[in-house]
């Protein structure tokens, strides 16, 4: 239990120490050191419980519930000036709203009701810690030298140097991500939940441009809108069920799989905000705005993984066939297509990428709305692959768009040949995040089988024409990286030593969980589904396929590093019908004159445009959503006029 | 010498140098089911790179003796030029203008003549027919070079070219050049 | 069980690139004829691809030979993971990460012909992936299983109950085969738009061994027809192969009677087609099974 507790609050202390520290050096001291330890501390946890299973600690006491509550109520006050001073009215009723509900329903019921235990490891928080304690401090480390840059940019500006504060929410941040992670407390769930919120608020709202502020507090409104989900259903649970911890709510959930699946519908909810499903994808893109290591830790590590987490963890209740799981489902399915063709029209590596992860997160939330052992696997394994692989491509882009001024893929032309080593680890993050052998298909195909086995056709469609778009838009980026543009010289003598190092670390581990993947299935979660669904109903990868998958990546690896770039052919320019001038960019136009052609990617604006791609995912999601809370409101309110 | 598959597969490209177009036509005639040159496993592939036979008709000028040029530096060995029509042998009747070079082989080397204005489908079928020999001399000698230097391979292939056509006792090229000048100036008087 | 499966995959190996290069010689005589001609040798594409193996090499970048080589590579063990009797999900996967390589090794030249072939073949790829997987869904709805052994033992044919599955199937060989209308990315035949296509800087023997690939990965695609009338006997086995080698020819036949389509053409056709006969074929199995 100590070290859970450590890996809460460590993040926190190191955040304050970051606070008041302001030199360069001492920040790249303790943040080094910081990182560290969070990192080893999560693999000591993940050590120390991965072969017992788990474990729930009580670690009761009123006072951490006061304390708690105190820095509710202090958020919440923080949250009404500030969106009072923006105008940002929606954020203040939103906020007004909950807090006081919370608040309200602890003092009056809470009492009475007995908490056993309030924090909680199993094998799923394993895996969440050591995606938070690894890719999240691999996050901050690269900040170091990015923010460096970014400030040399600000004080051109004229802007004041506000990094302290930038590090200060980024470990404030993966301690609360900890705390989500390992609370069975639901009120202690949601305390952290706020302040995940909270934080992404500050992170994006970092330039305090009006962009920026608007976006955050786009972020901010709909989180707390999920966040006020999240306190129905608290109250709900605790009403109705006499209870607040996720445990007994599960437990009942297996015998009474239709009533609880009402709060559990509320929580969903609130996952679904939290993961930027349709139609609340819009906090996400929006979120771009700020430095690049926010949206990766955002995207990877933290925030939308917290809802996504939620999901999951509610997979067993969803499960069984009631209004919440087909909602959940068919928005998790409706947003991983659309947000796929979304992503097609997109010419801004970010948004490409955001909305890769909207399309994932949409697969993730439609397999813990399916809610089967296989499903809820493939969820698992979407979640880990995910992380790493998207961590990867965003710290790429980022270093990418300092040293070529533009994140734009267009103008990623000749990367291979600018920035060799860079290119290679976004090819292989690219490769990571769609080709077969490498991580995210094999979950894919987790996915595949547990949507045709959970028999809704609908969702079959989603994931057929989905995965479909998918490889396109990739694909068409994988080849702009790896043209190989003559002519170009390698500008890559001044990236930050930290940045190359959490490269190539990321780089390492993609390559190491796609090798490792059986060993994870087997030792992590097979265990962890074989407790929470008692036994396996199927849908698991056969490890003949798994070992095949693993020779194919092996395969590719062994061939990458004796066979890459060593074909010993002559090399001859390229065919411009015969026009080519010699060095492969240039062609001999009329008159002799030489014309440079330059070569642009396909967007396909007219069928995939993002605004009619949002448009038909929003109705078709926000539909979903008001059938399925609306089913469960009118059940609620005919269960209690039943009772009363 | 081992049969090169060249001589079963000659994919051609074809240029149009300046051409009016007349042997042009009577290039794609081939094509046709009349002539059906696929019979010899010829395929109009319109690219160098997976070409073995240049075939080019009019005269080359100015303009686009840098791409004539590159087109042929762009197929990859064994490679056959086959001139098609008098302009692209000689430059035929727009020899003397002030913007003509004369023919391909101003620019390139020539491995057959076809001669006319414009030049039959069958004239250019027996010049392209005559090139495989050609490319299965030049086959053997990259078979026998293999360890040879760069320049050697071309040298060798030079003579291989030449003593094979003394073996087979006949000019590669349909005609010699005096025929066609000889056809040239029955051209001219018509 | 086991030395059943050595054989098809050794057999595959050995047999796959002579029935696929016959088939492709097959295509350009019966071609040929369709058009009044006499046409090539049966055997042309053997001495096509020998030629390309006796040519100069050339490369455009030294990267682009690695892609080729895991393009082939991929192809063929997607052929094999299939005739081995392997998981669907997982040979479809292969497949398209052997297509992905031919597309990237395309974009590596950084040719235009190229690159503009690369993203015709990938706009392909996304106008026939759906049907594709629902294809395999299909296969799976109906017998239970992924695995092409244990297709190939059920006792009852898939085609009747996947009918409309397997009319979308035939549908995108087209696109698969790359034939007119849909031969937008590479051609096999006379001039096009592109040059070559997404094939225009393979030189020698790299185009060599991509041919040869086509030829394993043509024999894979009819071997999928043949799924559909595999019922153990040894009259699923004759049905089968007759229906995979007319599939083939109708596929030669619309070769001959279309011009080339637009791309739009090809993408809205190939998923209507794929809504249409795949998604409603499924529901139907969904109520049905």
């Amino acid at each position: 239990m100590g070290t859970i507790v450590f890996l809460i609050l460590f993040p926190m202390i190191v955040a304050f120490i970051l606070l008041v520290v302001k030199s360069d050096k001492g920040r790249d001291v303790i943040v080094i050191a910081g990182s560290v330890i969070i990192a080893a501390m999560s693999i000591v946890v993940a050590i120390q419980f991965a072969a017992g299973g788990g474990d729930y600690f009580s670690f009761n006491g009123e006072v951490i519930g006061y304390i708690m509550m105190a820095v509710e109520a202090g958020l919440c006050i923080y949250i009404c000036i500030t969106s009072a001073m923006h105008r940002k009215w929606l954020a203040f009723i939103f906020a007004i709203i909950q807090t006081p509900l919370i608040m309200w329903f602890e003092f009056s019921r809470g009492h009475g009701i007995e908490v056993e235990s309030n924090l909680y490891v199993d094998r799923l928080s394993i895996i969440m810690i050591l995606i938070i304690g690894i890719i999240g401090t691999l996050i901050a480390v690269y900040a170091l030298g990015y923010m460096k840059d970014f400030q040399h940019h600000e004080d051109e500006k004229g802007n004041k140097d506000r990094r302290p504060w930038f590090f200060f929410v980024m470990f404030l941040f993966l301690g609360a991500m900890v705390g989500l992670v390992t609370s069975n407390n639901m009120i202690w769930m949601y305390f952290f939940w706020e302040i995940t919120s909270l934080s992404s608020f500050w992170l994006i709202g970092y330039t305090k441009t009006e962009e920026a502020t608007n976006n955050a507090f786009r972020a901010l409104i709909m989180n707390l809108l999920g966040g006020l989900g999240f306190a129905v259903g608290i109250v709900i649970l605790g009403i109705v069920f006499q209870t607040v911890e996720m445990s007994t709510m599960l437990l009942i959930g297996s015998v009474y799989g239709d009533l609880v699946a009402i709060p559990a519908a509320f929580f969903a909810f609130a996952g679904i905000t939290k993961a930027a499903q349709m139609p609340f994808n819009s906090w996400l893109l929006g979120a771009m705005v700020a430095p690049t290591p926010t949206s990766a830790l955002l995207h990877s590590s933290t925030m939308v993984k917290a809802g996504v987490f939620m999901i999951i963890k509610l997979a067993p209740v969803l499960g069984m066939s009631n209004f919440a799981g087909i909602m959940t489902m068919m928005v998790g399915g409706i947003t991983f297509l659309f947000a796929s063709c979304a992503a097609i029209s997109q010419v801004n590596a970010k948004r490409v990428l955001a909305y890769s992860t909207i399309a994932n997160l949409g697969l993730i939330v439609a397999c813990g709305g399916v809610g089967t052992a296989g499903a809820v696997w493939a969820g698992i394994m979407l979640i880990i692959f995910h992380a790493i692989t998207k961590s990867l491509l965003f710290l790429c882009v980022g270093t990418a768009e300092h040293h070529i001024g533009s994140r734009m893929i267009e103008d990623m032309d000749g990367l291979f040949n600018k920035m060799p080593r860079l290119a290679m680890c976004m090819i292989i993050g690219i490769a990571g995040m769609f080709l077969a052998p490498f991580g995210m298909l094999i979950s894919k195909w987790g996915c595949m089988v547990a949507f045709v086995d959970s028999g809704n056709v609908l969702l079959i469609g989603c994931i057929c024409f989905g995965s479909a778009v998918t490889a396109f838009y990739w694909l068409k980026w994988m080849g702009k990286l790896t043209a190989v543009v003559a002519g170009e010289e390698s500008i890559e003598y001044d990236v930050h030593r930290t940045e190359t190092f959490v490269h190539i670390t990321l780089v390492v581990l993609v390559v190491l969980v796609c090798l490792l993947f059986p060993l994870l299935s087997s030792y992590l979660l097979v265990p962890y589904l074989e407790i929470t669904f008692g036994g396996l109903a199927g849908g698991i990868m056969s490890s003949g396929n798994m070992l095949i998958m693993v020779i194919m990546v092996a395969v590719i690896v062994l061939l990458a590093l004796f066979g890459f770039g060593k074909s010993k052919k002559p090399t001859v320019p390229i065919y411009l019908a015969g026009a080519n001038t010699g060095d492969n960019r240039t062609y001999y136009g009329s008159m002799q004159k030489e014309v440079q052609f330059a070569l642009r990617n396909w967007h396909m604006e007219k069928y995939f445009g993002e605004h009619k791609m949002n448009l038909i995912g929003d109705v078709l999601c926000v539909a979903m959503l008001v059938i399925g809370l609306g089913y469960m409101i009118a059940t609620l309110v005919s269960l209690m006029g039943g009772i009363a | 010498m081992s049969a090169a598959y060249v001589t079963k597969s000659p994919w051609v490209v074809h240029y149009d140098g300046s051409s009016c177009n007349g042997c042009d036509i009577e290039v794609l005639a081939c094509l046709t089911p009349m002539y059906d040159v696929e019979r010899f496993g010829i395929i109009n592939c319109g690219n160098p790179k997976h070409a073995d036979v240049f075939l080019v008709t009019g005269s080359v000028n100015e303009q686009n003796k840098g791409i004539v040029k590159q087109i042929y530096e762009q197929m990859p060995e064994p490679k056959v030029v086959v001139a098609v029509g008098i302009c692209a042998c000689s430059g035929g009747i727009f020899k003397d203008c002030y913007n003509v070079m004369g023919g391909v082989d101003q620019v390139i080397p020539v491995d057959a003549y076809v001669p006319g204005c414009a030049a039959r489908p069958e004239a250019i079928i027996d010049a392209v027919v005559k090139g495989l020999g050609v490319l299965q001399a030049k086959r053997d000698a990259m078979v026998k070079a293999v360890d040879a230097p760069a320049e050697e391979v071309a040298e060798a292939a030079a003579e291989e070219v030449a003593t094979e056509e003394k073996k087979a006792g006949a000019v590669p090229p349909i005609f010699t050049m005096a025929e066609i000048k000889v056809n040239t100036m029955d051209f001219l008087k018509k | 069980m086991i030395i059943k499966a050595i054989i098809s995959v050794v057999a595959f190996l050995v047999l796959g690139p002579f029935l696929g290069g016959l088939l492709a010689g097959l295509d350009r005589k019966l071609s040929a004829k369709m058009q009044r001609r006499v046409g090539p040798p049966v055997l042309q594409p053997f001495y096509d691809v020998g030629k390309l193996f006796q040519k100069e090499k050339q490369t455009p970048t030294r990267f682009q030979d690695f892609y080729v080589i895991l393009f082939v590579v991929f192809i063929i063990a997607s052929g094999v993971l299939f005739f081995m009797g392997g998981d669907l999900l997982l040979v479809i996967f292969t497949l398209t990460i052997g297509a992905a390589f031919l597309i990237i090794a395309a974009y590596s030249s950084n040719s235009p012909y190229a690159e503009l072939g690369a993203e015709r073949e990938l706009l392909a790829m996304m106008a026939y992936e759906p049907m594709v997987l629902i294809t395999v869904i299909g296969f799976y709805m109906y017998g239970g299983s992924f695995r092409v052994s244990e297709i190939m033992a059920a006792d009852n044919m898939a085609f009747l109950p996947l009918i409309g599955i397997f009319f979308g199937w035939v549908f995108i060989l087209t696109l698969k085969f790359r034939k007119s209308p849909f031969d937008l990315s590479m051609s096999h035949h006379a001039h096009q738009e592109l040059v070559r296509g997404a094939t225009t800087e393979f030189v020698g023997r790299t185009m060599g061994w991509i041919e040869i690939s086509h030829w394993y990965e043509n024999v894979f695609l009819l071997g999928f027809v043949f799924l559909f009338f595999a019922n153990g006997t040894a009259w699923g086995w004759i049905i089968g192969i007759v229906v995979a080698l007319l599939t083939y020819f109708f596929e030669v036949f619309i070769d001959n009677c279309f011009a080339r389509m637009k791309w739009q053409f090809a993408f809205k056709s190939a998923w209507v087609v794929a809504v249409v006969l795949g998604m409603i074929n499924l529901f139907v199995l969904y109520i049905c099974f």
